[in-house]
């Protein structure tokens, strides 16, 4: 607890107040900066799904929608125990805190886990083009389905659940970083901000998420017997 | 020396003198704007210069009458700037329709003409004078720019697509041709000329260089790929009779209708499965690979001018092409005087 | 009890100014790890002023050598390869290392706190981060760059970029990559600290017009640059495992780069101007010593550029291949995006009516910016003309009309900032003399290298060429005597504002008798800015009061 004793206030605010209105804006103008590098890459990924809609869809409906439906219930309940710990550590609830932050965590490393796992599988169902792909595949489908733009739909999907997966990386750094600051008692109903704003990043990160997986994985028909792991 | 130095470019088109006529009103409404601005600076700088270090000034914040005033007039004049230009490049986007069609593929770093007759040009064109000549452009790799200044047009030339863009020279004389949309190493070299001639000596020209239209060799093409397979004359082949084709509206499987254009035309050679026609299964294999861009050229100039009843017959025995059916569904096509037994399944007639 | 210090003009004491201070920003504590680990926004200010300056001298270096290769038409200075990989050095580096951050990061990083009265940013740290980052980026960059060079221009256009070029791509990407993070961590620091952060009774419209200016800039910072990242990652991506979002190969489509790509690069232009322009209108109310006329039009000029900047990007591309009715728009919505410039230039030059003119040096380079800006940006309403822009478009028209604007304009009103606030930030006057000798210099050479441009490029010279048709060689050589005089003229500053630091005068406060909380303090200004938060009680720039004692 010997930290504790140093200021909240920072020598450039002139009340606790200024400082963590500006602390909250300063992370929900860096939350809009994030939309717009998400919106301009989901922009690319609409302006092609228009242009060829049945390849989209032959291409979505060959994803893993089991894993990607487990982990969006995986994503939004860490955002729940996010959403906890914030409130733990304004009502000076140590123990609720320490447990929740490590659930966030050890939630946020599941999707991770599961998501790898995904990757694996999408290897395996030879969906990765320049590395493992069968164009023979696409064609004979009824009605046949263009492997080139099945390839860049792909390439899509890699590129928007891997910029996603490096927020999520991101996020887990921050949340293993507010868990040492809890342990030395630096989260407390007066020093909250850290995870406040912290929980705000997280939030917005499982709110790309939900945008991701309709867009991504159920423009496609699936059909139940085709899930798997 | 100085005598040779140019200072504007010849005006050798239509359109060059329309472009001129605007670029010579906006020099003198932003030159005298430009002017006005620097002369009253120049005035005030000196009129009202510092006498002495306690100077006092009038306490003026602004006036907002004037304000607004200088802020909604300009755009009057921009709205006629603006018209202006867009006027002069909508009639460049439109060709006139019954204008010749050179193609013209860009790569690197190199200008391929071909005129609709079979003359083969690399990076000269020759056109004659006094009448529009079109352009239909495309590149082999890269972006690059079809840019002629004494035309006062240019136009990117884009890989995967068709662009277009027409000129009406009205002078004779050898032009510089640039391109100027940089592409790599020898951008700056990938320069040649138009050549504008007088009706006569263009004629001439044009006897000297023939190797046999573009149609022409097209034709053999489509023999020698074997398009005739399926894209016979009989209404029960497994494919669209191609006569009269260009330029009809054609309503695809999908409830899309399309214009048949060069484009479209183009498309359905590389991605057969892209639009598929009412009435008909995707069968039909790409020839991506086995066809470049100036063959493709080729085809297009002679499914252009294919007239009813002009087919040519299946004479000769070749291989199949790659991808294609070896026999098609239902059998292999009837000889046109027989009669009609199977209708292969899936199948109505042609619309 | 905090002492009221009003924002209206105080004629300097005629007498010897009062000695500065014994601890200001600069001697609180020395050596190297005070330095790199500092979080005064002021010395920050100092550690960019280095690197841009650093990166601006390497820019000039490629345009010197590309310069001196267009004496002559066969161009055999350097091969044409060398040739492509320097122009594209010239404008990576230009744009992104110089341009863009300069004014924000030397000037704004500066003088923001001071002009609201703050004692530091929002988030100091944050703000020692963005240099760190930018420098990181600058490096990895310059590295790419000199080793082995790369060809692709700074614009990056695929399939080109993706497919054919053979050389650095990935690596420069990356180092631009990087630095955009600085952009976007700076604008956010910069909005934060203008909404959260002003001194009591510095409302809105009484904030000065420079940081309305560096608002609007950051706004489009925060916006625009994620998009740049997106198309960034994208070339790579595509480059690294040869699956192409771009690929016509696949039914990519190479124009959907180049949209994204100018949705961020157009507004990036006016990122690197209206903070220049924020400059300049400082610097014209306290030479002329009076308000600036029409102040609430000023300030929504800057906002209104900001906001038309996002939708004029396709002005771009007009001969890319988009349809005519998208070409209609944006031509029609770059003739709207001119009128907001307008605005401005009108109120400078109104502004000196009836003032008290003073052409000290600052005021020199804001009057040269106003001729050259004014000129530049009147060509922007040709290029805004489709007839016009359908036979210049990738000329050498273009190239004197961008330059006529970020050299012309902005950096003219950089040098203008650099020599304003230069007493400020070291509390040194410079040589009147040679600072004079040095914006004339810089106003003929800049141009005697770009008129000839103008014609050059009408004529049809085509841009990026290392060699040119025989017939445009006397244009060439004209333009290339130009630059190497404006080489002069920005290596002469270097001389004696470095000299003025050991033998220049001191400053005192405020040497110019300019208005602005900035002037209040010492110079240089002490580690905390201000002991205790000055209250606000007037407008800015109250040049015309009449003096009186005590609150205004």
């Amino acid at each position: 607890m010997a930290s504790a004793n140093y200021s909240i206030l920072a020598h450039h605010f002139e009340n606790l107040e200024q400082q963590r209105e500006t602390e909250t804006m300063g992370m929900w103008l860096f939350l809009a900066t994030e939309i717009l590098i998400f919106g301009a890459i989901f922009t690319g990924y609409t302006i092609y799904r228009v242009r060829y809609p049945r390849d989209f869809e032959a291409a979505s409906a060959h994803l893993n929608l089991l894993i990607g439906s487990i982990n969006t219930i995986v994503l939004l309940s860490s955002s729940l125990t996010m959403a906890l710990s914030v409130h733990a550590t304004r009502v000076g609830r140590q123990k609720m805190l320490m447990t929740c932050l490590t659930l966030t965590i050890v939630l946020g490393a599941t999707f991770l886990g599961l998501k790898a796992l995904e990757y694996y599988s999408d290897y395996e169902d030879f969906l990765v083009p320049g590395l493992r792909f069968r164009p023979g595949e696409w064609t004979e489908l009824t009605p046949p389905a263009n492997p080139q733009h099945v390839q860049l739909m792909l390439a899509f999907y890699y590129i928007m659940t891997g910029m996603h997966a490096v927020h999520m990386l991101v996020g887990m750094g921050l949340l293993v970083w507010l868990v040492l600051r809890a342990r030395q008692g630096m989260l407390t109903p007066v020093r909250y901000m850290a995870i406040e704003v912290i929980g705000l990043y997280w939030h917005f990160v499982d709110i790309v998420w939900i945008f991701l997986l309709p867009l991504l994985y159920l423009t496609g028909t699936h059909h139940g017997s085709d899930l798997h792991f | 020396m100085f005598a040779e130095v140019p200072l504007f470019p010849e005006q050798a088109s239509t359109t060059a003198e329309r472009v001129d006529a605007l670029f010579f009103f906006l020099c003198a409404v932003t030159g005298i704007m430009a002017v006005s601005i620097a002369l009253l600076l120049l005035y005030f700088a000196v009129k009202y210069r510092r006498r002495a270090e306690d100077d006092r000034t009038p306490r003026i914040l602004g006036n907002k009458r004037l304000e607004w005033f200088w802020t909604i007039s300009p755009m009057f004049v921009f709205l006629i700037m603006f018209l202006w230009g867009a006027s002069i490049y909508t009639s460049v986007a439109q060709p006139p329709p019954d204008a010749p069609e050179v193609f013209v593929i860009g790569k690197q770093w190199m200008w391929k003409i071909q005129h609709p007759d079979g003359q083969r040009e690399i990076n000269d064109l020759h056109i004659p004078v006094g009448r529009p000549v079109k352009l239909t452009l495309t590149s082999e790799d890269v972006i690059h720019d079809f840019f002629v200044p004494a035309f006062r047009t240019k136009i990117d030339v884009v890989p995967g697509r068709y662009v277009h863009t027409w000129f009406h020279p009205t002078k004779t004389g050898r032009f510089h041709l640039f391109c100027s949309q940089y592409c790599g190493t020898s951008h700056a070299n990938m320069v040649g000329s138009v050549v504008v001639m007088e009706r006569a000596e263009y004629a001439e020209w044009l006897d000297s260089h023939a190797e046999g239209s573009l149609a022409l060799q097209g034709r053999k093409l489509f023999l020698k790929l074997q398009c005739i397979t399926c894209h016979s004359a009989n209404s029960q082949a497994r494919a669209p009779v191609l006569e009269d084709l260009y330029g009809r509206t054609v309503n695809l499987r999908d409830g899309r209708t399309v214009v048949a254009d060069n484009g479209y035309l183009r498309e359905s050679i590389l991605y057969p499965e892209a639009k598929v026609v009412q009435g008909w299964e995707s069968i039909m294999p790409t020839f991506k690979g086995q066809v470049n861009e100036e063959e493709l050229i080729r085809l297009l100039a002679f499914i252009k001018s294919l007239k009813p009843g002009r087919t040519p017959v299946r004479t000769e025995d070749f291989p199949p092409p790659l991808g294609a059916p070896e026999t098609p569904p239902g059998g292999n096509p009837k000889p046109p005087q027989a009669v009609p037994t199977n209708r292969p399944e899936g199948k109505s007639n042609r619309s | 009890m905090s002492s009221t210090i009003t924002t209206r003009f105080v004629p300097q004491a005629k007498a010897r100014p009062p000695r500065a201070p014994e601890v200001n920003y600069l001697n609180v504590a020395y050596g190297v790890k005070s330095w790199l680990l500092t979080t005064d926004h002021k010395r920050i200010a100092i550690l960019y002023l280095f690197t841009v300056t650093l990166m601006f001298f390497l820019g000039g270096a490629a345009a010197t050598v590309i310069r001196l290769n267009l004496m002559t038409p066969t161009g055999e200075l350097v091969t044409a390869d060398t040739y492509n990989k320097l122009f594209s050095a010239h404008g990576i580096i230009m744009v992104w290392f110089f341009l863009v951050p300069v004014v924000p990061t030397v000037l704004g990083n500066f003088l923001l706190p001071l002009m609201i009265g703050a004692r530091d940013l929002a988030f100091p740290k944050l703000n020692l981060l963005s240099w760190y980052i930018f420098t990181i980026g600058a490096v990895i960059t310059l590295w790419a760059i000199l080793a082995g060079g790369v060809d692709t221009g700074w614009t990056f256009y695929t399939p080109f970029s993706t497919r054919s070029a053979r050389t650095n791509v990935i690596p420069t990407i990356i180092g631009i990559f990087i630095s955009g993070f600085s952009s976007i961590l700076t604008g956010l620091n910069f909005i934060v600290t203008m909404h959260r952060m002003r001194a009591p009774g510095l409302t809105w419209f009484r904030m000065p017009l420079f940081l309305w200016a560096i608002y609007a800039g950051s706004i489009i910072l925060v916006l625009a640059t994620p998009v740049l990242a997106v198309a960034l990652i994208l070339i790579g991506v595509e480059r690294a495992w040869g699956i192409g979002i771009f690929d016509p190969e696949l039914g990519g489509d190479p124009l959907l780069f180049q949209h994204l790509f100018w949705f961020y690069s157009h507004p990036v232009v006016y990122i690197m101007i209206l903070p220049a322009m924020g400059v300049v209108t400082e610097i014209i109310p306290c030479f002329a010593r009076k308000n600036i006329y029409g102040y609430e039009f000023v300030a929504a000029s800057s906002v209104g550029i900001a906001v038309l900047s996002f939708f004029v990007w396709a002005h771009h591309m007009f001969v890319a291949g988009q349809s005519v009715y998208s070409a209609m728009i944006f031509s029609a919505l770059s003739y709207l995006v001119a009128v907001p410039s307008g605005v401005k230039v009108f109120s400078w030059t109104a502004t000196l009516y009836k003032g008290s003119v003073s052409l000290r040096t600052p005021m020199l380079f804001a009057v040269g910016f106003i001729a050259l800006f004014t000129m530049g940006g009147l060509t922007g309403l040709m290029l805004a003309a489709l007839g016009v822009d359908m036979h210049v478009h990738d000329t050498y028209f273009i190239i004197a009309h961008f330059h006529f604007i970020m050299v012309g304009g902005a950096v003219m009103g950089y040098m203008g900032g650099l020599h304003f606030w230069w007493p400020k930030m070291t509390g040194r006057m410079y040589s009147e003399f040679l600072s004079k000798l040095a914006a004339l210099i810089i106003f003929v050479g800049f141009m005697l290298t770009f008129l000839p441009q103008f014609v050059l490029g009408y004529l049809g010279m085509p841009r990026r060429y290392h060699v040119y048709p025989p017939e445009f060689q006397i244009l060439n050589v004209m333009s290339s005597a130009g630059a190497s005089i404006l080489a002069v003229g920005y290596v002469l500053p270097l001389f004696y504002l470095i000299w003025s630091l050991y033998g220049g005068k001191p400053a005192g406060p405020n040497p110019w008798g300019a208005t602005g909380l900035e002037w209040q303090t010492p110079s240089p200004p002490p580690p905390h800015n201000f002991d205790e938060t000055p209250i606000v009680t007037t407008a800015p720039y109250e040049y015309s009061l009449e003096e009186t004692d005590g609150v205004g």
